[in-house]
């Protein structure tokens, strides 16, 4: 039994299709460093090109948000689960292009 | 990179989008869309961003804007806002496949700052509305890479589906 990680909608077709994964990790950057080993793909859309987790992207470990524990460095054992969650963000002040 | 979809919805789904943005203008509105990949599976069972051409929107779940410092020119979605349309979602069978938002005197064009916040696999609809009347209305993916937006049909029917 490891730490049961749960992969929102948007990102189980970087995961293989799951909608979870388990790993074995004694903090939370642990654990997403193992997920983002195993699923090479997630990287770029949980973290930054210096590596820091995406502002958007809210990380619980049974249902606590980790911004008010130790963040990354707080700690899992075997039996929790870390949920990965969206926020959504946006607005005007335009630049791109339309690509179709 | 696949190739750009088509999204499809009713007029009446279309119209209700303009009006939330018009009723929230000056400020963004926001909103989320629920609906299906037009397969029959879904969210769950299907393979990665931009890999279905067609997406069906079958209702709206608004929401607040929580951005009370900048509601003129930004949106926010909490995670539990996130929640709360997800869960509406599932109560009529369906996935959150997207999100709404308004460019208030804008065009209906993804901003830099829409792209950097942007996930993957979500349809992002944005509805310019200009001195409080509804404009154009564009639906955008995030491409795999995160570079760019991938601009993405929108098709009107005339019902929507049950």
């Amino acid at each position: 039994m490891g730490v049961k990680v749960i992969i929102p909608t948007p990102l189980r077709g970087y995961a293989g299709k799951r909608d979870s994964t388990e790993v074995k990790a004694t903090t939370v950057g642990e654990a997403l460093r193992r997920l983002t080993t195993e699923f090479s793909d997630l990287r770029k859309h949980l973290f930054t090109d210096d590596g820091k987790l995406r502002s958007f992207v809210n990380v619980y470990v049974n249902d606590e948000d980790i911004r008010y524990l130790a963040k990354e460095n707080t700690p899992t054992k075997d039996g929790d689960t870390i949920s990965i969650v969206p926020s959504i963000a946006g607005g005007s002040a335009f630049c791109c292009s339309r690509r179709a | 990179m696949a190739t750009a979809a088509t999204l499809q919805m009713s007029a009446e789904i279309a119209q209700n989008i303009r009006e939330q943005g018009a009723q929230g203008y000056p400020n963004e509105c926001c909103g989320a869309l629920l609906g299906r990949d037009t397969d029959g599976s879904s969210a769950t069972t299907t393979g990665g961003a931009l890999s279905l051409p067609v997406r069906e929107i079958v209702a709206l779940f608004p929401l607040v804007n929580r951005r009370d410092d900048s509601p003129r020119n930004r949106f926010s979605v909490t995670a539990e806002d996130v929640g709360d349309s997800e869960r509406a979602a599932q109560e009529k069978g369906l996935d959150v496949v997207g999100w709404y938002h308004s460019h208030p005197d804008h065009p209906a064009r993804p901003s830099q700052y829409d792209r950097e916040h942007a996930w993957p696999w979500y349809s992002y609809i944005i509805v310019s509305v200009a001195n409080g009347k509804p404009q154009e209305m564009t639906s955008w993916r995030l491409s795999d890479d995160r570079s760019e937006y991938a601009c993405e049909e929108i098709a009107i029917r005339d019902r929507a589906s049950k």
